[in-house]
Protein backbone atom coordinates (compact mmCIF):
# COMPACT_ATOMS: atom_id res chain seq x y z
CA UNK A 1 0.00 0.00 0.00
CA UNK A 2 2.89 2.44 -0.42
CA UNK A 3 2.75 5.75 -2.27
CA UNK A 4 5.33 6.60 -4.96
CA UNK A 5 7.37 8.59 -2.41
CA UNK A 6 7.40 5.66 0.02
CA UNK A 7 8.44 3.22 -2.70
CA UNK A 8 11.28 5.37 -4.01
CA UNK A 9 12.64 6.19 -0.55
CA UNK A 10 12.41 2.55 0.54
CA UNK A 11 14.34 1.45 -2.53
CA UNK A 12 16.94 4.17 -1.95
CA UNK A 13 17.35 3.34 1.74
CA UNK A 14 16.86 -0.41 1.73
CA UNK A 15 14.34 0.09 4.50
CA UNK A 16 10.65 -0.67 4.82
CA UNK A 17 9.52 2.71 6.01
CA UNK A 18 6.18 4.47 5.95
CA UNK A 19 5.29 8.16 5.94
CA UNK A 20 6.68 9.83 9.06
CA UNK A 21 9.70 7.52 9.42
CA UNK A 22 13.22 8.85 8.96
CA UNK A 23 15.49 6.99 6.55
CA UNK A 24 19.06 7.32 5.43
CA UNK A 25 18.85 7.21 1.64
CA UNK A 26 21.42 6.86 -1.13
CA UNK A 27 20.96 9.37 -3.95
CA UNK A 28 21.04 8.56 -7.67
CA UNK A 29 22.10 12.06 -8.74
CA UNK A 30 23.31 15.14 -6.86
CA UNK A 31 22.91 18.43 -8.73
CA UNK A 32 24.52 21.76 -7.89
CA UNK A 33 24.66 24.92 -10.00
CA UNK A 34 26.78 28.00 -9.29
CA UNK A 35 26.49 27.23 -5.58
CA UNK A 36 28.75 24.22 -6.24
CA UNK A 37 31.46 26.75 -5.25
CA UNK A 38 29.95 26.88 -1.74
CA UNK A 39 29.45 23.10 -1.70
CA UNK A 40 33.11 22.67 -2.62
CA UNK A 41 34.22 25.10 0.09
CA UNK A 42 32.23 23.11 2.65
CA UNK A 43 33.39 19.78 1.21
CA UNK A 44 37.03 20.78 1.58
CA UNK A 45 36.46 21.65 5.22
CA UNK A 46 35.21 18.08 5.81
CA UNK A 47 38.72 16.73 5.30
CA UNK A 48 37.53 14.13 2.77
CA UNK A 49 39.77 13.75 -0.27
CA UNK A 50 37.50 12.36 -2.99
CA UNK A 51 33.80 12.75 -3.74
CA UNK A 52 31.79 9.56 -3.21
CA UNK A 53 31.01 9.10 -6.91
CA UNK A 54 32.26 11.40 -9.64
CA UNK A 55 29.66 10.06 -12.12
CA UNK A 56 26.60 10.88 -10.01
CA UNK A 57 27.36 14.54 -9.40
CA UNK A 58 25.97 16.93 -12.04
CA UNK A 59 27.04 20.56 -12.23
CA UNK A 60 25.34 22.95 -14.69
CA UNK A 61 26.44 26.56 -14.26
CA UNK A 62 23.39 28.77 -14.81
CA UNK A 63 22.65 31.47 -12.25
CA UNK A 64 25.02 34.21 -13.43
CA UNK A 65 26.25 33.26 -16.88
CA UNK A 66 28.54 34.52 -18.26
CA UNK A 67 29.94 35.78 -14.93
CA UNK A 68 28.63 39.26 -14.17
CA UNK A 69 31.28 40.40 -11.70
CA UNK A 70 34.69 39.40 -10.35
CA UNK A 71 33.34 37.63 -7.24
CA UNK A 72 31.12 35.43 -9.42
CA UNK A 73 33.98 34.80 -11.86
CA UNK A 74 36.16 33.61 -8.99
CA UNK A 75 33.44 31.23 -7.83
CA UNK A 76 32.98 29.76 -11.32
CA UNK A 77 36.74 29.40 -11.69
CA UNK A 78 36.86 27.47 -8.40
CA UNK A 79 34.11 25.17 -9.74
CA UNK A 80 35.99 24.47 -12.97
CA UNK A 81 39.16 23.66 -11.00
CA UNK A 82 37.19 21.37 -8.70
CA UNK A 83 35.58 19.61 -11.68
CA UNK A 84 39.05 18.79 -13.05
CA UNK A 85 40.50 17.81 -9.69
CA UNK A 86 37.60 15.52 -8.76
CA UNK A 87 37.12 14.31 -12.36
CA UNK A 88 33.40 15.23 -12.22
CA UNK A 89 31.98 13.58 -15.33
CA UNK A 90 28.86 15.68 -15.84
CA UNK A 91 29.81 19.36 -15.90
CA UNK A 92 27.86 21.78 -18.08
CA UNK A 93 29.41 25.19 -18.66
CA UNK A 94 27.94 28.59 -19.43
CA UNK A 95 26.83 27.46 -22.90
CA UNK A 96 24.29 24.83 -21.80
CA UNK A 97 21.32 26.21 -19.90
CA UNK A 98 19.31 26.15 -16.70
CA UNK A 99 19.96 23.22 -14.37
CA UNK A 100 16.34 22.02 -14.23
CA UNK A 101 16.17 21.85 -18.03
CA UNK A 102 19.66 20.37 -18.38
CA UNK A 103 19.08 17.55 -15.88
CA UNK A 104 16.39 15.78 -17.92
CA UNK A 105 17.73 16.94 -21.32
CA UNK A 106 21.15 15.41 -20.68
CA UNK A 107 19.80 12.17 -19.28
CA UNK A 108 20.24 12.71 -15.54
CA UNK A 109 16.62 12.03 -14.63
CA UNK A 110 14.90 8.64 -14.60
CA UNK A 111 11.54 7.57 -13.19
CA UNK A 112 11.97 6.19 -9.68
CA UNK A 113 15.28 7.91 -9.00
CA UNK A 114 16.11 9.86 -5.85
CA UNK A 115 17.70 13.15 -6.89
CA UNK A 116 18.79 16.00 -4.64
CA UNK A 117 19.84 19.44 -5.81
CA UNK A 118 21.01 22.64 -4.18
CA UNK A 119 18.06 24.52 -5.61
CA UNK A 120 14.50 24.61 -4.33
CA UNK A 121 12.98 23.98 -7.77
CA UNK A 122 14.66 20.57 -7.96
CA UNK A 123 11.08 19.28 -7.60
CA UNK A 124 10.90 19.75 -11.41
CA UNK A 125 12.06 16.16 -12.11
CA UNK A 126 8.91 14.84 -10.48
CA UNK A 127 7.45 15.49 -13.94
CA UNK A 128 9.33 12.32 -14.98
CA UNK A 129 8.31 10.24 -11.96
CA UNK A 130 11.44 10.92 -9.89
CA UNK A 131 11.55 11.87 -6.20
CA UNK A 132 13.63 15.02 -6.44
CA UNK A 133 14.04 17.68 -3.82
CA UNK A 134 16.06 20.74 -2.84
CA UNK A 135 18.70 20.85 -0.10
CA UNK A 136 21.28 23.38 1.11
CA UNK A 137 24.93 23.60 0.09
CA UNK A 138 26.34 22.31 3.36
CA UNK A 139 24.04 19.32 3.22
CA UNK A 140 25.22 18.71 -0.35
CA UNK A 141 28.83 18.69 0.87
CA UNK A 142 27.76 15.80 3.09
CA UNK A 143 26.19 14.06 0.08
CA UNK A 144 29.37 14.55 -1.96
CA UNK A 145 31.28 12.89 0.88
CA UNK A 146 28.92 10.02 1.69
CA UNK A 147 26.38 9.69 -1.15
CA UNK A 148 23.50 9.73 1.29
CA UNK A 149 21.39 11.92 3.55
CA UNK A 150 18.61 11.58 6.11
CA UNK A 151 15.08 12.21 4.90
CA UNK A 152 11.74 12.00 6.60
CA UNK A 153 9.44 9.90 4.41
CA UNK A 154 6.72 12.42 3.57
CA UNK A 155 2.99 12.01 3.73
CA UNK A 156 1.48 12.42 0.27
CA UNK A 157 -1.32 14.62 -1.04
CA UNK A 158 -3.06 13.17 -4.08
CA UNK A 159 -4.25 15.76 -6.59
CA UNK A 160 -6.65 14.67 -9.33
CA UNK A 161 -7.07 17.06 -12.23
CA UNK A 162 -9.76 16.53 -14.84
CA UNK A 163 -11.11 18.37 -17.87
CA UNK A 164 -9.60 20.14 -20.87
CA UNK A 165 -7.84 23.45 -20.30
CA UNK A 166 -9.93 26.13 -22.04
CA UNK A 167 -8.40 28.33 -24.74
CA UNK A 168 -6.15 30.90 -23.05
CA UNK A 169 -5.42 28.73 -20.00
CA UNK A 170 -2.26 26.64 -19.72
CA UNK A 171 -0.48 24.36 -17.21
CA UNK A 172 0.94 27.53 -15.60
CA UNK A 173 -2.57 28.81 -14.91
CA UNK A 174 -3.48 25.43 -13.43
CA UNK A 175 -0.57 25.30 -11.01
CA UNK A 176 -1.02 28.95 -10.01
CA UNK A 177 -4.66 28.18 -9.26
CA UNK A 178 -3.73 25.09 -7.21
CA UNK A 179 -1.12 27.07 -5.22
CA UNK A 180 -3.71 29.77 -4.56
CA UNK A 181 -6.13 27.14 -3.26
CA UNK A 182 -3.64 25.15 -1.17
CA UNK A 183 -1.56 28.21 -0.09
CA UNK A 184 2.23 28.55 0.02
CA UNK A 185 2.46 26.26 3.03
CA UNK A 186 -0.24 23.85 1.88
CA UNK A 187 2.09 21.02 0.88
CA UNK A 188 5.02 21.83 3.20
CA UNK A 189 6.92 18.64 4.14
CA UNK A 190 4.56 16.66 1.88
CA UNK A 191 4.95 14.86 -1.40
CA UNK A 192 2.31 15.55 -4.03
CA UNK A 193 1.18 13.05 -6.68
CA UNK A 194 -0.74 14.34 -9.71
CA UNK A 195 -3.32 12.24 -11.53
CA UNK A 196 -6.19 12.66 -13.97
CA UNK A 197 -6.87 13.09 -17.67
CA UNK A 198 -5.62 16.69 -17.64
CA UNK A 199 -2.20 15.49 -16.52
CA UNK A 200 -2.20 12.60 -19.01
CA UNK A 201 -2.98 14.96 -21.88
CA UNK A 202 -0.41 17.52 -20.76
CA UNK A 203 2.90 17.89 -22.64
CA UNK A 204 6.17 17.03 -20.89
CA UNK A 205 6.97 20.74 -20.88
CA UNK A 206 3.66 21.53 -19.14
CA UNK A 207 4.24 18.78 -16.58
CA UNK A 208 7.65 20.29 -15.84
CA UNK A 209 5.95 23.65 -15.18
CA UNK A 210 3.58 21.96 -12.71
CA UNK A 211 6.27 20.01 -10.83
CA UNK A 212 8.61 23.01 -10.86
CA UNK A 213 6.06 25.34 -9.28
CA UNK A 214 4.74 22.81 -6.77
CA UNK A 215 7.69 23.90 -4.64
CA UNK A 216 5.79 27.16 -4.18
CA UNK A 217 3.21 25.32 -2.08
CA UNK A 218 6.01 23.76 -0.08
CA UNK A 219 6.06 20.35 -1.78
CA UNK A 220 9.07 18.18 -0.99
CA UNK A 221 8.45 16.21 -4.19
CA UNK A 222 5.86 16.73 -6.96
CA UNK A 223 5.47 13.46 -8.78
CA UNK A 224 3.56 12.80 -12.01
CA UNK A 225 3.44 9.04 -12.66
CA UNK A 226 5.40 8.29 -15.84
CA UNK A 227 3.53 7.16 -18.97
CA UNK A 228 4.47 6.37 -22.57
CA UNK A 229 4.96 10.10 -23.24
CA UNK A 230 7.51 10.26 -20.43
CA UNK A 231 9.45 7.21 -21.62
CA UNK A 232 9.40 8.42 -25.22
CA UNK A 233 10.85 11.80 -24.21
CA UNK A 234 13.54 10.28 -22.01
CA UNK A 235 14.54 7.26 -24.15
CA UNK A 236 16.97 9.01 -26.53
CA UNK A 237 18.49 10.87 -23.58
CA UNK A 238 19.13 8.34 -20.80
CA UNK A 239 21.47 5.36 -20.57
CA UNK A 240 20.08 1.95 -19.69
CA UNK A 241 16.62 0.74 -18.78
CA UNK A 242 13.81 2.70 -17.23
CA UNK A 243 11.27 1.37 -14.80
CA UNK A 244 8.33 3.48 -13.68
CA UNK A 245 7.43 3.49 -9.98
CA UNK A 246 3.70 3.63 -9.28
CA UNK A 247 1.60 3.84 -6.15
CA UNK A 248 -0.31 0.78 -5.01
CA UNK A 249 -4.06 1.01 -5.65
CA UNK A 250 -4.68 1.10 -1.89
CA UNK A 251 -1.90 3.60 -1.14
CA UNK A 252 -2.61 5.76 1.89
CA UNK A 253 -2.85 9.49 1.18
CA UNK A 254 -3.05 12.27 3.73
CA UNK A 255 -5.53 14.14 1.56
CA UNK A 256 -7.14 13.74 -1.82
CA UNK A 257 -8.12 16.83 -3.79
CA UNK A 258 -9.98 17.18 -7.10
CA UNK A 259 -9.78 20.04 -9.57
CA UNK A 260 -11.84 20.44 -12.72
CA UNK A 261 -10.12 22.78 -15.15
CA UNK A 262 -12.94 23.04 -17.72
CA UNK A 263 -13.74 26.63 -16.67
CA UNK A 264 -10.28 27.69 -15.50
CA UNK A 265 -9.58 31.35 -16.30
CA UNK A 266 -6.03 32.59 -16.91
CA UNK A 267 -4.47 33.18 -13.49
CA UNK A 268 -1.94 35.59 -12.04
CA UNK A 269 0.08 35.62 -8.79
CA UNK A 270 0.12 39.13 -7.37
CA UNK A 271 2.90 40.78 -5.32
CA UNK A 272 4.54 39.65 -3.06
CA UNK A 273 3.64 35.98 -2.60
CA UNK A 274 3.05 33.14 -5.07
CA UNK A 275 -0.19 32.10 -3.36
CA UNK A 276 -1.72 35.56 -3.79
CA UNK A 277 -3.56 34.30 -6.87
CA UNK A 278 -6.53 35.69 -8.79
CA UNK A 279 -7.89 35.57 -12.35
CA UNK A 280 -5.95 37.85 -14.71
CA UNK A 281 -9.21 39.72 -15.37
CA UNK A 282 -9.20 40.98 -11.73
CA UNK A 283 -5.98 42.93 -12.25
CA UNK A 284 -6.28 43.74 -15.95
CA UNK A 285 -5.24 47.27 -16.91
CA UNK A 286 -2.29 47.70 -14.55
CA UNK A 287 0.56 49.26 -16.53
CA UNK A 288 3.82 47.32 -16.94
CA UNK A 289 7.46 48.37 -17.27
CA UNK A 290 8.99 44.93 -17.87
CA UNK A 291 7.85 41.52 -19.08
CA UNK A 292 10.09 38.46 -18.75
CA UNK A 293 9.30 35.25 -20.63
CA UNK A 294 11.59 32.34 -19.83
CA UNK A 295 13.20 30.41 -16.96
CA UNK A 296 12.99 26.77 -15.86
CA UNK A 297 9.28 27.31 -15.32
CA UNK A 298 8.22 28.56 -18.77
CA UNK A 299 11.21 28.92 -21.08
CA UNK A 300 10.67 25.93 -23.36
CA UNK A 301 9.93 25.60 -27.07
CA UNK A 302 6.18 25.18 -26.72
CA UNK A 303 6.07 28.27 -24.49
CA UNK A 304 7.81 30.27 -27.23
CA UNK A 305 5.46 28.80 -29.83
CA UNK A 306 2.52 30.34 -27.97
CA UNK A 307 4.39 33.63 -27.57
CA UNK A 308 5.54 33.81 -31.20
CA UNK A 309 2.00 33.19 -32.47
CA UNK A 310 0.77 36.14 -30.41
CA UNK A 311 3.66 38.46 -31.33
CA UNK A 312 3.73 37.56 -35.05
CA UNK A 313 3.60 40.78 -37.07
CA UNK A 314 3.02 42.94 -33.96
CA UNK A 315 5.13 45.35 -31.92
CA UNK A 316 5.36 45.43 -28.14
CA UNK A 317 4.26 48.57 -26.29
CA UNK A 318 6.98 51.26 -26.47
CA UNK A 319 7.06 51.64 -22.66
CA UNK A 320 7.62 47.93 -22.03
CA UNK A 321 10.93 46.08 -21.97
CA UNK A 322 10.32 42.50 -23.12
CA UNK A 323 13.06 40.06 -22.12
CA UNK A 324 13.09 36.48 -23.36
CA UNK A 325 15.29 33.78 -21.80
CA UNK A 326 15.30 30.23 -23.23
CA UNK A 327 15.74 27.45 -20.65
CA UNK A 328 18.59 25.78 -22.54
CA UNK A 329 20.62 25.92 -25.75
CA UNK A 330 18.70 22.91 -27.06
CA UNK A 331 15.51 24.94 -26.63
CA UNK A 332 17.18 28.08 -27.99
CA UNK A 333 18.30 26.35 -31.20
CA UNK A 334 14.93 24.70 -31.71
CA UNK A 335 13.19 28.05 -31.24
CA UNK A 336 15.57 29.61 -33.78
CA UNK A 337 14.92 26.81 -36.29
CA UNK A 338 11.18 27.23 -35.89
CA UNK A 339 11.44 30.98 -36.37
CA UNK A 340 10.09 31.89 -32.92
CA UNK A 341 13.20 33.82 -31.88
CA UNK A 342 13.13 35.98 -35.04
CA UNK A 343 9.44 36.73 -34.50
CA UNK A 344 10.01 37.76 -30.89
CA UNK A 345 13.02 39.95 -31.77
CA UNK A 346 11.10 41.65 -34.59
CA UNK A 347 8.31 42.40 -32.14
CA UNK A 348 10.81 44.17 -29.89
CA UNK A 349 12.07 41.48 -27.51
CA UNK A 350 15.57 41.31 -26.06
CA UNK A 351 16.67 37.67 -26.14
CA UNK A 352 19.18 36.80 -23.44
CA UNK A 353 21.34 33.70 -23.27
CA UNK A 354 19.91 30.62 -21.52
CA UNK A 355 20.34 31.01 -17.76
CA UNK A 356 18.55 32.15 -14.60
CA UNK A 357 19.41 35.87 -14.97
CA UNK A 358 16.47 38.11 -14.09
CA UNK A 359 14.37 35.43 -12.31
CA UNK A 360 16.26 35.92 -9.06
CA UNK A 361 17.39 39.46 -9.70
CA UNK A 362 20.91 38.33 -10.56
CA UNK A 363 21.47 40.22 -13.83
CA UNK A 364 20.16 40.80 -17.39
CA UNK A 365 16.89 42.46 -16.43
CA UNK A 366 16.76 44.03 -12.97
CA UNK A 367 13.81 46.31 -12.13
CA UNK A 368 14.13 49.78 -10.65
CA UNK A 369 12.15 51.13 -7.69
CA UNK A 370 8.51 51.84 -8.43
CA UNK A 371 8.51 49.58 -11.51
CA UNK A 372 6.03 46.82 -12.17
CA UNK A 373 6.87 43.58 -13.97
CA UNK A 374 5.06 40.51 -15.20
CA UNK A 375 7.02 37.31 -15.51
CA UNK A 376 6.58 33.65 -16.42
CA UNK A 377 8.97 32.65 -13.60
CA UNK A 378 8.12 30.95 -10.33
CA UNK A 379 8.59 33.44 -7.53
CA UNK A 380 7.52 37.04 -6.87
CA UNK A 381 8.80 37.79 -3.39
CA UNK A 382 9.63 41.37 -2.50
CA UNK A 383 12.85 42.36 -4.28
CA UNK A 384 12.99 39.10 -6.24
CA UNK A 385 13.63 40.74 -9.63
CA UNK A 386 15.47 43.80 -8.40
CA UNK A 387 14.46 46.73 -6.23
CA UNK A 388 12.53 45.88 -3.05
CA UNK A 389 10.25 48.70 -4.17
CA UNK A 390 9.30 47.00 -7.43
CA UNK A 391 6.28 44.75 -7.99
CA UNK A 392 6.19 41.42 -9.77
CA UNK A 393 3.21 39.46 -11.15
CA UNK A 394 3.52 35.85 -12.32
CA UNK A 395 1.54 34.47 -15.26
CA UNK A 396 1.59 32.20 -18.31
CA UNK A 397 3.62 32.95 -21.46
CA UNK A 398 0.38 33.82 -23.29
CA UNK A 399 -0.65 36.39 -20.67
CA UNK A 400 2.91 37.74 -20.70
CA UNK A 401 3.06 38.09 -24.50
CA UNK A 402 -0.32 39.82 -24.80
CA UNK A 403 0.51 42.13 -21.89
CA UNK A 404 3.81 43.09 -23.55
CA UNK A 405 1.84 44.29 -26.58
CA UNK A 406 -0.73 46.29 -24.62
CA UNK A 407 1.68 47.60 -21.99
CA UNK A 408 -0.69 46.56 -19.23
CA UNK A 409 -1.79 43.32 -17.60
CA UNK A 410 -4.16 41.79 -20.13
CA UNK A 411 -6.32 38.68 -20.26
CA UNK A 412 -5.03 36.68 -23.26
CA UNK A 413 -8.45 35.31 -24.21
CA UNK A 414 -9.66 37.12 -27.27
CA UNK A 415 -6.10 37.46 -28.58
CA UNK A 416 -5.69 33.79 -29.49
CA UNK B 1 20.65 34.71 26.89
CA UNK B 2 19.78 37.13 24.12
CA UNK B 3 17.15 39.50 22.81
CA UNK B 4 14.27 38.56 20.56
CA UNK B 5 13.94 40.06 17.06
CA UNK B 6 10.29 39.56 16.27
CA UNK B 7 8.87 39.38 12.73
CA UNK B 8 5.67 38.16 11.09
CA UNK B 9 4.43 35.24 9.00
CA UNK B 10 6.00 33.89 5.79
CA UNK B 11 9.44 35.44 6.23
CA UNK B 12 10.99 34.30 2.95
CA UNK B 13 14.56 33.64 1.89
CA UNK B 14 14.64 36.67 -0.43
CA UNK B 15 14.16 39.05 2.52
CA UNK B 16 16.31 36.95 4.88
CA UNK B 17 19.14 37.18 2.36
CA UNK B 18 18.54 38.99 -0.96
CA UNK B 19 19.59 37.20 -4.17
CA UNK B 20 21.64 40.19 -5.27
CA UNK B 21 24.19 39.43 -2.51
CA UNK B 22 24.64 35.75 -3.37
CA UNK B 23 27.86 36.62 -5.19
CA UNK B 24 30.17 36.04 -2.22
CA UNK B 25 30.41 33.56 0.63
CA UNK B 26 32.49 35.74 2.98
CA UNK B 27 30.99 35.48 6.51
CA UNK B 28 31.30 39.22 7.21
CA UNK B 29 29.64 40.07 3.86
CA UNK B 30 26.79 37.64 4.61
CA UNK B 31 26.35 39.06 8.12
CA UNK B 32 26.21 42.62 6.82
CA UNK B 33 23.25 41.91 4.46
CA UNK B 34 21.17 39.65 6.73
CA UNK B 35 17.48 40.60 6.72
CA UNK B 36 18.33 43.72 4.73
CA UNK B 37 15.04 43.96 2.80
CA UNK B 38 12.97 43.20 5.92
CA UNK B 39 14.70 45.20 8.65
CA UNK B 40 17.63 47.38 7.55
CA UNK B 41 18.48 48.03 11.24
CA UNK B 42 18.93 44.34 12.08
CA UNK B 43 22.46 43.69 10.81
CA UNK B 44 23.76 46.85 12.48
CA UNK B 45 22.27 46.16 15.90
CA UNK B 46 22.07 42.38 16.33
CA UNK B 47 24.21 40.96 19.15
CA UNK B 48 25.76 37.56 19.83
CA UNK B 49 23.17 35.29 21.44
CA UNK B 50 20.09 37.03 20.04
CA UNK B 51 17.20 34.97 18.65
CA UNK B 52 14.84 35.50 15.72
CA UNK B 53 11.12 34.99 16.26
CA UNK B 54 8.79 34.52 13.29
CA UNK B 55 5.24 33.39 12.62
CA UNK B 56 4.19 30.61 10.29
CA UNK B 57 6.23 29.18 7.38
CA UNK B 58 9.50 30.82 8.33
CA UNK B 59 12.19 30.59 5.61
CA UNK B 60 9.94 29.79 2.68
CA UNK B 61 11.39 30.08 -0.82
CA UNK B 62 14.86 29.34 -2.07
CA UNK B 63 17.24 26.60 -0.91
CA UNK B 64 19.94 29.23 -0.37
CA UNK B 65 21.50 28.39 2.96
CA UNK B 66 22.86 31.93 3.22
CA UNK B 67 19.39 32.71 4.63
CA UNK B 68 20.47 30.61 7.62
CA UNK B 69 24.24 31.09 7.60
CA UNK B 70 23.94 34.90 7.45
CA UNK B 71 22.07 34.68 10.79
CA UNK B 72 24.74 32.39 12.21
CA UNK B 73 27.46 34.86 11.22
CA UNK B 74 25.45 37.60 12.98
CA UNK B 75 25.60 35.59 16.20
CA UNK B 76 21.96 34.46 16.17
CA UNK B 77 21.59 31.42 18.41
CA UNK B 78 18.12 30.13 17.49
CA UNK B 79 15.10 30.75 15.30
CA UNK B 80 11.70 30.35 16.95
CA UNK B 81 8.61 30.15 14.72
CA UNK B 82 5.12 28.70 14.44
CA UNK B 83 6.31 26.57 11.52
CA UNK B 84 9.24 26.34 9.11
CA UNK B 85 9.64 25.70 5.40
CA UNK B 86 11.31 22.34 4.99
CA UNK B 87 14.57 23.35 3.30
CA UNK B 88 15.12 26.19 5.76
CA UNK B 89 14.52 23.82 8.67
CA UNK B 90 17.31 21.54 7.40
CA UNK B 91 19.65 24.42 6.57
CA UNK B 92 19.26 25.89 10.07
CA UNK B 93 20.14 22.53 11.64
CA UNK B 94 23.09 22.11 9.28
CA UNK B 95 24.36 25.56 10.31
CA UNK B 96 24.03 24.64 13.99
CA UNK B 97 21.08 26.97 14.60
CA UNK B 98 18.18 25.16 16.30
CA UNK B 99 14.82 25.74 14.60
CA UNK B 100 12.28 25.77 17.44
CA UNK B 101 8.62 25.21 16.62
CA UNK B 102 5.95 26.53 18.96
CA UNK B 103 2.45 27.88 18.41
CA UNK B 104 3.08 30.34 21.27
CA UNK B 105 5.28 32.91 19.53
CA UNK B 106 2.76 35.57 20.60
CA UNK B 107 4.15 35.22 24.12
CA UNK B 108 7.42 36.75 22.92
CA UNK B 109 7.68 40.47 22.14
CA UNK B 110 10.32 42.29 20.15
CA UNK B 111 13.27 42.94 22.47
CA UNK B 112 12.34 40.41 25.19
CA UNK B 113 15.26 38.68 26.91
CA UNK B 114 15.15 34.99 26.01
CA UNK B 115 16.93 31.99 27.48
CA UNK B 116 16.67 28.52 25.91
CA UNK B 117 16.66 25.09 27.49
CA UNK B 118 17.02 22.85 24.43
CA UNK B 119 17.19 19.60 26.38
CA UNK B 120 13.92 20.08 28.21
CA UNK B 121 12.21 22.11 25.49
CA UNK B 122 11.63 25.36 27.39
CA UNK B 123 11.90 28.98 26.22
CA UNK B 124 12.35 31.17 29.31
CA UNK B 125 11.08 34.66 28.59
CA UNK B 126 13.08 36.61 31.21
CA UNK B 127 11.27 39.85 30.40
CA UNK B 128 7.73 38.57 31.01
CA UNK B 129 8.72 35.74 33.36
CA UNK B 130 6.74 33.29 31.25
CA UNK B 131 7.95 29.83 30.16
CA UNK B 132 7.00 28.47 26.74
CA UNK B 133 7.27 24.73 26.13
CA UNK B 134 8.21 23.08 22.84
CA UNK B 135 8.93 19.53 21.67
CA UNK B 136 12.69 19.02 22.05
CA UNK B 137 14.44 18.21 18.77
CA UNK B 138 15.26 14.51 18.14
CA UNK B 139 18.59 13.44 19.62
CA UNK B 140 20.30 12.88 16.23
CA UNK B 141 19.44 16.45 15.25
CA UNK B 142 20.63 17.84 18.61
CA UNK B 143 23.91 16.02 18.00
CA UNK B 144 24.38 17.97 14.75
CA UNK B 145 23.50 21.24 16.50
CA UNK B 146 25.69 20.56 19.53
CA UNK B 147 28.61 19.74 17.25
CA UNK B 148 28.19 23.19 15.69
CA UNK B 149 26.51 22.13 12.44
CA UNK B 150 26.75 19.41 9.79
CA UNK B 151 30.39 20.03 8.79
CA UNK B 152 31.90 19.59 12.27
CA UNK B 153 29.40 16.79 12.92
CA UNK B 154 30.42 14.84 9.80
CA UNK B 155 34.11 15.40 10.54
CA UNK B 156 33.58 13.77 13.88
CA UNK B 157 31.63 10.91 12.31
CA UNK B 158 34.07 10.34 9.43
CA UNK B 159 37.07 10.66 11.73
CA UNK B 160 38.59 13.50 9.69
CA UNK B 161 38.81 16.06 12.52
Amino acid sequence: MPTIAEKILNRASGQNAVAGDIVSAKVDRAMSHDNAALVWKNFKSLGVEKVWDNERIVIPIDHRVPANNIKVAEGQKAIREMVKLQRIKHYYGINTGICHQIMPEKGHVKPGWLIVGTDSHTTTYGAFGAFSTGIGATEMAGVWATGELWLRVPHTIKINVSGSLPKGSYPKDLILYIIGELTAEGANYRAVEFYGDTMQNMSISGRMTVSNMSMEMGAKAAIIPPDEKTFEWLRPRVEGDMQGVYADPDAVYEREIHFDVSDLEPQVAKPHTVDNVSPVSDVAGKHLDQVFIGSCTNGRTDDFEVVAKILEGKKIHPDVRLIVGPASYEVYLEAIEKGYIQTMIKAGAVVINPGCGPCLGAHEGIMASGERGLSTTNRNFKGRMGSPDSELFLASPATAAVSAITGEITDPRGWL
Amino acid sequence: MGRAWKYGDDINTDVLYPGRYLDSYEPSYLASHALEDLDPEFAKNVKEGDVIVGGKYFGCGSSREQAASALKYCGVKAVIAKSFARIYYRNAINMGIPPIETPDVDKINHGDEIELDMENGIIHNRTTGEDIRFNPLPSFIMEIINDGGLVPHLKKKLGTE
